[in-house]
């Protein structure tokens, strides 16, 4: 890497020559180390979902969530530190909490996203901190219909159709350019998750996965909530056998 | 003259207020100030106020009524504020006393449920939880001498267990069978002990809701601060409902019987 | 029309953080046994809010703890007190003597002397050496162990009764012969059934319900007949060589 050693890399607070933040593109690094995540903004509601690299058979199966929920409507996923992504998620809690009691309202995601993308972008400003190791997929249903978003660890935060984030984004994004978004019900898009977080994952590399998936919409009565087990182990199953006609 | 509409036709000198109607009761004071006025002062006086709420248990959970009425002093201002509350999936609240003060309960119990379904780990919070909660808020606000102003009912049905109990602005709790909180707990639970006592266990949904209709019946009759418009709120194991408003059926033609109360004849 | 200035007055409405809640409480202590009881009437003014809240409290295995005044703060109280006794096991993995329980309250009740818990306690018990105990407290912590005390709305009713009946005070003994010093469990438990009919019957804000804690002292010979009374429950907790019943009655109503 160029930038090691030139001295421009050392403070979030420092731009090099040509204009750019070093520790906020290793910020991004700590991002492609980690287990995709991606997000399907679909007919009826979003669709989240997570491939959580299992590192140790000691650990206890379906810990430590990568998908949290903010408030009843709005569901979020993290690619990247894990302390990271609870820590925004409490921010995202307390963000949408005080919306809630400013305005007596359920907190529209755009309200949410553009405070988290200040908070997040607030720490890419000084030396004395470090900036957020994550990629973030927001998802919910909002008095807008449903909607989707990305903050990256500069702070900047798109909305999009179909959004991934993590080790296998490329992949998963070519995947998720294939699919008709918004004709797919939030059950047919439960399934293609699944089979996308299968086709992206390289077990050659890396070893167990466990898949994380959650949904808000028409079929949760506006909540978001994890998808129930029968549909989870559908998905599995269904993903698995299309991997193998896809290889 | 006197210019100020609120010392129009009022009783003479009810400096007492003895019929608590309180704020409008209060003349406004055009005196000397007294300089230490602005000093730290916490307790207030509830201003916009609910009366009765009545609850009881039955066969299959608690039944709670409540009036649509928000009166203001003795001026009946909001004819269609609800005062029954869902919090969560297995709970009520219902409330008398300072409208706003119970707005404000409303939104910290809303923010702990949303809360709790955020942690998303499995446990959710019952009546039982719900009313120790309240209880807390309700004690450590009357220590700091600045109370929250209601009496509330909490009941809900949760594990296949009834619970019915109050708190108050002092902190004041309990558990029984009937409750019935503010008028009501004079004219009311009487009725409501006499159907209810030892029947918890028997007494139908139908028959529930005849004594709680019966007994709102009476405090419209009696309670000057009450509306024949109420909501019925129901808890079982199927989960809470609460009803679209009712309309009491009342007959005021005895009056013109009763010397004093119509129109004098003689 | 008033006139404006005999109005001008503000009415001062003072928020009044203390309400009382009526009922009564009592504890007698024997020579190897404690009896602490309590009505369950919950009152305010002339309501009766519930008949059944509980305002006698096992602590421990060797103490129980009769709280009566103003009933949140007697609920913040005891709750305050069992949480102090947590950290105690905690720290020294066992109950606390009764002893030091009276103390703790006392210590506990006096840290609030200018803003009162408005109740009454009494503590009762076994101490450490097996003799029953009664500890009864002001609400600002004035303390002092005796054999018996009555607390509450009936105390004025119920405490001669018990002056007479336990201390025998404005008794003379017959010839040659002399007053007990300790009286048998059954009698005692007689003189708390009649003290809490006779406040029912007088007082308006005593009834509905009672309930009689007994701790046994370690070796109790009552221990037996108080196994085989009917409506008696045992409440002692793990270990304990003591042992707590509760015996409930029914009081009347109206």
């Amino acid at each position: 890497m160029t930038s090691i050693g030139t001295g421009y890399d050392l403070s979030a607070s420092t731009y090099s020559p040509d204009g750019r933040i070093f520790q906020v593109e290793y910020a991004a690094k700590a991002v492609e180390n980690s287990g995709t995540a991606i997000g399907l903004r679909v007919k009826g509601g979003i669709v989240l979902a997570v491939e959580k690299l299992v590192h140790s058979k000691l650990l206890v199966p379906a810990a430590n969530k990568r998908i949290l929920t903010v408030d009843p409507h709005i569901g979020l996923a993290t690619a990247g530190l894990q302390a990271d992504g609870r820590h925004l998620a409490n921010r995202a809690r307390d963000e949408a909490s005080n919306y809630r009691d400013q305005y007596k309202t359920n907190p529209p995601l755009k309200a949410i996203v553009d405070r988290l993308g200040l908070y997040v972008q607030a720490y890419t400003l000084y030396s004395s901190v470090r900036p957020f190791g994550i990629s973030t997929i927001l998802g919910a249903v909002d008095k807008d219909g449903p909607s989707l978003y990305v903050i990256e660890p500069s702070g900047v935060h798109y909305g999009y159709h179909g959004a991934a984030v993590g080790k296998g984004r490329q992949l998963a994004k070519t995947e998720l350019e294939k699919l008709k978004l918004s004709d797919l019900s939030m059950r047919e898009a439960v399934l293609e998750a699944a089979r996308i977080i299968y086709v992206v994952h390289d077990d050659a590399k890396e070893k167990d996965f466990e898949l994380e998936i959650s949904w808000v919409g028409e079929e949760t009565n506006g909540l978001h909530v994890l998808v129930p087990k029968d549909l989870l182990d559908e998905a599995n199953a269904k993903a698995k056998a299309a991997l193998e006609t896809f290889e | 003259m006197d210019h100020f509409p609120t010392n129009w036709g009022r009783p003479r000198n009810d400096l007492s207020d003895a019929y608590g109607t309180f704020p409008l009761a209060q003349r406004p004071y055009n005196g000397g100030k007294d300089m230490f006025a602005e000093g730290v002062k916490h307790t207030q006086q509830p201003i916009v106020t609910g009366t009765s709420v009545l609850a009881i248990k039955y066969k299959d959970g608690i039944m709670m009524a409540a009036d649509n009425l928000a009166s203001y002093g003795s001026l009946a201002r909001f004819k269609s504020i609800q005062r029954l509350h869902p919090v969560g999936k297995y709970t009520v609240i219902g409330a008398g006393g300072d409208m706003s003060d119970f707005q404000y309960i409303q939104s910290i119990l809303d923010d702990t449920i949303i809360e709790e379904f955020a942690a998303s780990d499995g446990h959710t919070l019952g009546p039982v939880e719900i009313h120790e909660y309240l209880s807390q808020i309700m004690y450590a606000r009357r220590s700091k001498i600045d109370p929250l102003w209601n009496s509330l009912i909490v009941g809900g049905v949760k594990d296949g267990k009834r619970f019915l109990a109050y708190v108050d602005l002092l902190g004041t709790t309990y558990s029984a069978s009937t409750i019935a909180t503010g008028y009501g707990a004079f004219i009311a639970q009487p009725l409501l002990r006499k159907a209810v006592e030892g029947n918890e266990n028997t007494l139908t949904e139908d028959a529930a809701m005849a004594i709680l209709e019966e007994s709102m019946r009476v405090l419209y009759y009696r309670d000057a601060r009450s509306l024949d418009k109420y909501q019925l709120a129901k808890i079982t194991a199927d989960g809470i409902t609460v009803s679209e408003s009712r309309h009491l059926q009342t007959s005021w033609s005895f009056a013109e019987g009763i010397r004093g109360y119509g129109a004098q004849t003689q | 029309m008033p006139d404006m200035n005999s109005l001008a007055h503000p009415q001062q409405h003072q928020f009044n953080p203390y309400t009382e809640n009526g009922g009564t409480i009592l504890a007698i202590a024997g020579e190897d046994f404690t009896v602490i009881a309590g009505d369950t009437r919950q009152s305010e003014g002339y309501s009766i809010q519930t008949r059944y809240a509980p305002k006698v409290f096992r602590l421990t295995d060797k103490a129980v703890l009769a709280v009566n005044g103003f009933a949140a703060d007697g609920n913040m109280f005891v709750k305050k007190v069992r949480q102090r006794l947590e950290w105690y096991r905690h720290a020294h993995a066992k109950d606390m003597p009764l002893r030091a329980i009276a103390r703790l309250i006392q210590t506990m009740l006096y840290a609030r002397r200018f803003f009162p818990f408005y109740v009454y306690n009494i503590l009762g018990g076994i101490e450490e050496d097996g003799s029953g105990a009664v500890y009864s407290f002001d609400p600002v912590g004035s303390y002092e162990r005796e054999a018996c005390r009555a607390a509450g709305a009936a105390q004025s009713l119920v405490q001669p009764f018990l002056d007479n009946q336990i201390y025998f005070k404005n008794q003379t003994p017959a010839q040659d012969t002399s007053h007990p010093v300790h009286l048998p469990l059954h009698s005692v438990l007689a003189l708390v059934i009649d003290s809490f009919t006779g406040a029912t019957e007088r007082h308006i804000e005593v009834g509905d319900g009672l309930e009689m804690y007994v701790v046994l002292a370690r070796g109790n010979p009552a221990l037996q007949s108080l196994q085989d009374l009917p409506g008696a429950e045992e409440v002692t907790g793990t270990q304990a060589e003591e042992r707590v019943f509760v015996i409930r009655r029914d009081l009347k109503k109206d």
